[in-house]
């Protein structure tokens, strides 16, 4: 697995200012003639009010210094932060107010990418990630959103079944791959990096095309179809 | 919409539209008799519904047209699978295209549908952007929570990416349900049996006060018409100043309360008015104890 230095090495050759604090990264990297604002986390961080807050002052902070950067998340997370504290004080409008901040820098101008480079989890990857405007990985990134044998508890569904089915079927399983077929994730940056990054800010997406990729690459078909029916109905 | 108390907890997600909006005004879009559901479930030998869980459509709401979803309670938890997002988000392009007064979500939900797990989630990322996209065409997006689900797993994320939030008391919001949390990190984290509990950490009164919750209704639906009335046209600009401010309370409600171990000690530190009893107040009770602490807290 990549560690955030080697990534962010990678990413920008042409020289970076990417540093942790905690478990949040951020700084900025040069590529091209641009200058990408980074924001991320590492170490499976779990995703509560702590790092949620740390991680909106940045968004907030690049729209007030950096107007109009490209932002660049790197993405590692282990999902949210399961405890009662973080829950009693209120995931639910910190994380919210994270995936705010990315929708309102969205609006200023700012492209939003973002890139899986070790794991990404459910609620954690929902308002760290999944908010760009296109989503990319790098090999061997994990992307689930609940292991098997746990999933297998909760839906009473024999692990066997469950395993036989991911092996067909990209709706189920963990997998970056899957997610790819989804439409989710654009797709897993093979060669330099770098490359990869200029290529997907030169394409300057900022429309939500995820369905429309999982149905032209067949692991998602019904819901582009059904949210169609519903605008035309 | 009779006079007769309706409880929004007991009923069915048609029920609650039909009483929650002008009488006869609804229209439904893809019916059940359309059969629109799940392709994943009967791969896995289990029951569909020909409405996937949710009810979707557009209707009169003290004579406003507003388009409307709910989710059904009875239906794997009210979770969100491929269709059943599909729709919901569709319904939210919908209200950019049509420009209703208001979007109103009743949200009654534990979240991703596991058995189509990475298509639920997606389903739920999809979601939020479209909610975003209803919101920057200033369009109020209305949440309202009192079902017997709660509103859970990242729904309840983006029922805060919503402009307003109705609860009553029986809802309740968060990310991590209590047998999550108890799962992964041991009954002396949470014990999820203890109710009084869960009500305290994650109930309407405990959201309300946080001011993460606009209003708070008893469980009565015609309650829940009311407040929802009184939010239409009023939609709430996303913008680096709002969120900045947003930033702000946030800050401060971490440096106040991050070392609070129990709702109760939150709400004492609020200056709640005989904190000990707000698990057993009733809602106007409850509003004279709470009064207060809304106004200057969160005015």
């Amino acid at each position: 697995m990549l560690e955030w230095k080697e990534l962010c090495d990678q990413l920008f050759p042409q020289g970076h200012t990417v540093k942790a604090d905690g478990q949040v990264v951020t700084g900025q990297g040069r590529i091209g003639d641009e200058t990408v604002a980074v924001v991320g986390t590492l170490d499976h961080a779990a995703i509560g009010v702590d790092i949620a807050l740390q991680l909106s002052e940045a968004v907030i902070d690049i729209m007030k210094q950096q107007p109009g950067a490209p932002i660049l998340m790197l993405v590692d997370t282990q999902g949210q932060q399961l405890s009662r504290r973080d829950e009693l004080l209120g995931n639910s409008p910190f994380l919210a107010h994270l995936a705010k901040c990315f929708a309102v820098a969205r609006t200023r101008g700012h492209q939003l990418l973002s890139v899986v480079y070790s794991e990404a989890v459910s609620g954690g990857f929902l308002s760290l990630g999944m908010i760009a405007d296109e989503t990319y990985a790098v090999p061997g990134a994990q992307i689930r959103v609940m292991a098997l044998p746990a999933m297998s508890r909760i839906t009473k569904l024999p692990l066997e079944e469950l395993e036989a089915l991911c092996r067909t079927s990209p709706i189920l399983g963990p997998g970056a791959h899957n997610f790819v077929a989804l439409g989710a994730v654009e797709e897993i940056w093979e060669g330099p990096l770098d490359q990869c990054l200029l290529t997907a800010l030169a394409k300057k997406n900022n429309l939500d095309k995820r369905r429309e990729l999982g149905a032209s690459r067949g692991g998602r078909t019904g819901a582009a179809r059904i949210a169609q029916l519903v605008r035309e109905h | 919409m009779s006079g007769a108390h309706k409880s929004f907890l007991e009923r069915t997600a048609r029920q609650r539209i039909a009483d929650l909006l002008d009488n006869d005004s609804f229209s439904e879009i893809l019916p059940p008799a359309e059969r629109h559901f799940s392709p994943h479930l009967p791969v896995l030998g289990q029951p569909v519904a020909f409405d996937d869980g949710i009810v979707i459509g557009s209707g009169l709401l003290s004579g406003a047209k507003v388009l409307i979803a709910a989710q059904e309670p009875a239906f794997m938890g009210g979770s969100v699978g491929e269709i059943h997002g599909a729709k919901l988000t569709g319904l939210l392009e919908r209200a950019v295209q049509q420009r209703p007064a208001a979007v109103l979500l009743l949200l009654d939900t534990g979240g991703v549908r596991l058995h189509e797990a990475n298509a639920g989630l997606i389903a739920i990322s999809e979601i939020q952007r479209a909610v975003f996209e209803v919101r920057h065409a200033g369009i109020p997006v209305i949440v309202l929570i009192g079902g017997s689900n709660g509103c859970y797993g990242g729904i309840g994320i983006v029922a805060k990416c919503c402009d307003h939030m109705i609860i009553s008391e029986e809802g309740r919001l968060s990310v991590s349900g209590p047998e999550v949390i108890e799962a992964a990190k041991g009954v002396e984290e949470f014990d999820a049996r203890d109710r009084a509990l869960v009500w305290r950490t994650m109930g309407g009164k405990h959201r309300y006060l946080m001011g993460d919750a606009d209003l708070i209704v008893p469980d009565d639906i015609a309650a829940f018409r009311d407040a929802a009335i009184s939010l239409l046209g009023a939609s709430r600009p996303l913008t680096l100043e709002s969120i900045t401010q947003e930033h702000q309370a946030l800050q401060n409600r971490m440096q106040r309360f991050s070392a609070c171990a129990d709702a109760t000690q939150i709400w004492q530190e609020l200056g709640v008015t005989d904190a000990k009893n707000v698990p057993l107040a009733e809602i106007p009770e409850f509003l004279e104890m709470s009064a207060h602490v809304r106004r200057e807290e969160h005015a």
